[in-house]
C-alpha cells in the first residue's frame, strides 16, 4: 500500500545550523490527491516543499516522487514538477506570454509548442486578455495566477504550491482555489502548503498537520475538526473573573477546554452539543456572578486545532522558530525568506 | 556501436540545451532594458561623464605628463574600468534573482545548471559592448584619435569584453556568496576601486610610488589597459613609459590573466549555484 504512493517521503530531517527545520518528517501522498500541509510560520512547510522541487538536499532521510528519488534522480525529476513559491516569481518586465514562453522553454519544449502552450495557459487562467502586459502590471492576485501558470506549461505531473494565497485578498483567494480545484479535476497530483485551515479543507483530500518539524497528525479535515470537536465556543469574561469563570466552568465539556492566553477568553470544543453547553455555561458563570462580556460560537481554525494537537498556539511558533538568530537565520537572508523553514 | 552513437547524440542535445538555456535566461535579462529605458540611458551615462570629467578636469595637467593627447591615453584606461565597473551588475543581479526567488524556479526546471549564470554573464557582456560603443563614440567627439590596425582594435575590443566577462564570473561568485542586494553592490566597490585606480588606467607608472609600482604592473587592469593601449593607439609615446607599437608581451599577459580568471571563478560560481539552500 505505501509503495503505491506517488510521493513517498521517508524520516526527512535537514537542519539549517541550530535550527532544526525538519526532524524526520514522513508523509505518503496519492496519484491524482492533494495532499495539504498545514502549519505555521516556521514549521517546516517550506523546507518539505524545497527538498521534494530538488532545491535543498536532505540531511537524512528520502523522498522519491513518482519513483525518482529527489537527490539522485533529481535531473529527471525536474521534468515532471511544476514549483509555485511564496513569492511570485514572474519577471516584471516580461509579458504574461513571454513569461509563460520563457518557462516552457527552459522545460526544454519546442518554441512552437511553447507557445501553443503558454496561450492555452493563458487561456485557461483567464489572462488571455493581459497577456501582451507587462507581468508589473498586474494585479497581486493575477500575477499569483500568472506564476501557477508558469508551474503548469512544462506539463508537469506533480505541482508544489507554497502558501499559494498568502497575501492575497479575498476575491483572488477564490480565485486561485478555483483554478486549484481545475487541476485536480484534470488528476494533477498536488502538494500545498497553507497556514489556513478553511483552504486546507476547501483544496485538500487530506491533511497534515506540520509542527516542528514532524507532522503530528494527519486525516482529513473533517477527522483533524472532530478532534477539536467540530464547532467552539468562545466566551470572553473580565479580565478579573478568569479565574472564577474557569472553576465554574470545570467539567462541563470532556476533554480539555483550551485557554486563551490573555486571560480573558475561553474557548470550549462543544460538537453537536452547542445549544445545551451554550445554556448551561451561561448558566453556571451567572451563578458564579461572572460578567460574560461575548459569547459565539464558531468554526475551529489553525490556532484551535494546533491548541489541540500540540497545547501550544500557532502564533508562538512564529518568534522561537522563524526568526532563529546566528547562522541558521542568516542564511535564508531578508524579509520573504524569514517564513520560509 | 549504436549506443556510443546515441550518448554521442544525447551529449550533443545536452550542450545544445545547455547553450539555448544560457541565450533565454541573456534575452530576458537584456528585455529589461527594452521594457524599462531609463535603467540603459543611466547606466550609459554614468561613463560618459566619467570621459568627459576626466578629460575637461585632467586633461591640462596630464598633457605634459603623458607627451602627447591624454585623450588618447585615457580612452583605453577608462574603457576597461568601466568594463569592470559593468561587471559587477552581474553579482548584483544574481543576487537580485535570489530574493525574488527567481533563482528558486529556475532550480526547479529542467535546465542547464550553467545557464542562469551563462546567461547573466552573456546579457552583462552585451550591455558592456553597448556601453564601450556609446563610449567610444563620446571619446571620439572629444578628440580621441586612435591609430590602431582595424585587426588591431577588433582584437582590443574582444580582450576588453573577455576581460569584463572573467570580471563578471568574479562578481557572480560574490553575488552568490554574499546573496543580499545591497551588500553585494557595497562590495563591489571595495574591490573595483582599488584594482582600476591602483593601474596604468588614468596615469603612467611611472609617476606612481616606487614601492607601489611592482604590484600595479601586475595588476590584470593593468596589463589589459596597457595591451589595449598599445593595439588601439600604438603611435602614443608616454615620456619614459612607451615607445609606441604593439606590447604584445602585454597583451599575452592579458590573455593569460583572462583564461587564469575564467579558470578559477567559473568553476567556483556554479559550484556554489548548484549548493544554493
Amino acid at each position: 500500500m505505501t509503495n503505491d504512493a506517488f510521493i513517498h517521503i521517508e524520516g526527512l530531517t535537514k537542519s539549517f545550523g541550530d535550527v532544526h527545520a525538519l526532524r524526520g518528517v514522513d508523509l505518503q501522498i496519492q496519484e491524482g490527491t492533494v495532499l495539504g500541509l498545514l502549519g505555521p510560520n516556521g514549521a517546516g512547510k517550506t523546507t518539505t516543499v524545497r527538498v521534494l522541487a530538488t532545491l535543498l538536499q536532505p540531511d537524512d532521510g528520502r523522498a522519491t516522487v513518482a519513483g525518482l528519488d529527489v537527490v539522485k534522480d533529481a535531473k529527471r525529476l525536474r521534468r515532471i514538477i511544476g514549483l509555485a513559491g511564496q513569492s511570485a516569481a514572474v519577471d516584471p518586465n516580461l509579458t504574461g506570454r513571454e513569461n509563460l514562453t520563457m518557462v516552457g522553454r527552459l522545460y526544454h519544449l519546442p518554441a512552437a509548442e511553447a507557445r501553443r502552450r503558454a496561450d492555452d495557459v493563458l487561456e485557461r487562467f483567464d489572462l488571455t486578455y493581459a497577456a501582451n502586459r507587462t507581468a508589473k502590471t498586474y494585479s497581486g492576485g493575477m500575477r499569483r495566477r500568472l506564476d501557477l501558470g508558469a508551474s503548469l506549461v512544462g506539463h508537469a505531473k506533480v505541482l508544489f504550491l507554497d502558501e499559494p494565497t498568502t497575501g492575497l485578498d479575498p476575491r483572488s483567494r477564490a480565485g486561485m482555489w478555483e483554478l486549484i480545484h481545475q487541476l485536480v479535476y484534470d488528476g494533477t497530483t498536488l502538494l500545498l502548503t497553507t497556514q489556513y485551515l478553511d483552504e486546507a479543507d476547501e483544496l485538500s483530500d487530506k491533511i497534515a498537520v506540520i509542527d516542528e518539524g514532524r507532522v503530528i497528525a494527519e486525516g482529513t479535515a473533517d477527522t483533524l475538526k472532530d478532534r477539536v470537536g467540530g464547532t467552539v465556543l468562545d466566551i470572553k469574561v473580565d479580565q478579573g473573573h478568569y479565574e472564577q469563570a474557569v472553576a465554574a466552568l470545570a467539567g462541563l465539556v470532556a476533554g480539555a477546554e483550551t485557554l486563551n492566553p490573555s486571560h480573558s477568553e475561553i474557548t470550549l470544543p462543544v460538537g453537536a452539543e452547542g445549544p445545551a453547553v451554550m445554556a448551561e455555561a451561561v448558566r453556571r458563570l451567572d451563578g458564579a456572578g461572572v460578567t460574560i462580556t461575548d459569547l459565539a460560537y464558531r468554526k475551529p481554525t489553525l490556532d484551535d486545532v494546533f491548541l489541540t494537537l500540540t497545547g501550544h498556539a500557532a502564533e508562538e511558533e512564529q518568534d522561537e522558530d522563524a526568526e532563529p538568530e546566528g547562522k541558521g537565520g542568516k542564511r535564508r537572508g531578508r524579509g520573504r525568506r524569514k517564513e520560509k523553514v | 556501436m549504436s549506443t556510443t552513437t546515441g550518448a554521442k547524440a544525447a551529449e550533443t542535445t545536452k550542450r545544445g540545451n545547455a547553450i539555448s538555456d544560457a541565450l533565454i535566461i541573456a534575452w530576458r535579462n537584456l528585455m529589461q532594458f527594452v521594457r524599462v529605458p531609463p535603467l540603459l540611458v543611466f547606466s550609459v551615462i554614468q561613463p560618459i561623464m566619467f570621459v568627459l570629467l576626466f578629460v575637461v578636469v585632467f586633461g591640462g595637467s596630464m598633457k605634459q605628463m603623458v607627451g602627447g593627447s591624454y585623450v588618447n591615453f585615457l580612452m583605453p584606461g577608462i574603457l576597461v574600468q568601466t568594463t569592470v565597473f559593468g561587471s559587477t551588475q552581474t553579482g548584483v543581479g544574481l543576487a537580485e534573482d535570489l530574493s525574488k526567488g527567481f533563482i528558486d524556479r529556475f532550480r526547479s526546471l529542467p535546465m542547464a545548471r550553467s545557464a542562469v549564470l551563462a546567461g547573466r554573464t552573456t546579457s552583462d557582456m552585451v550591455r558592456n559592448l553597448v556601453v564601450i560603443m556609446l563610449m567610444v563614440i563620446v571619446g571620439l567627439l572629444v578628440g580621441f584619435k586612435p591609430d590602431g590596425s582595424v585587426p588591431g582594435m577588433v582584437l582590443a575590443l574582444a580582450i576588453m569584453l573577455a576581460f569584463g566577462h572573467a570580471f563578471s564570473w568574479i562578481s557572480a561568485t560574490i553575488g552568490l556568496s554574499v546573496k543580499d542586494v545591497e551588500s553585494v553592490q557595497a562590495a563591489s566597490f571595495t574591490w573595483v576601486f582599488p584594482l582600476t585606480f591602483l593601474s596604468s588606467a588614468f596615469v603612467p607608472v611611472a609617476t606612481l610610488p616606487s614601492w607601489l609600482q611592482p604590484i600595479v604592473r601586475l595588476n590584470p587592469v593593468t596589463v589589459t589597459v596597457d595591451a589595449i593601449r598599445s593595439l588601439v593607439v600604438p603611435g602614443l609615446v608616454v615620456t619614459g613609459v612607451t615607445t609606441g607599437g604593439v606590447d604584445w608581451p602585454a597583451v599575452a599577459g592579458s590573455i593569460a590573466w583572462i583564461s587564469l580568471l575564467l579558470a578559477v571563478f567559473v568553476p567556483f560560481a556554479i559550484r556554489l549555484y548548484r549548493r544554493l539552500t
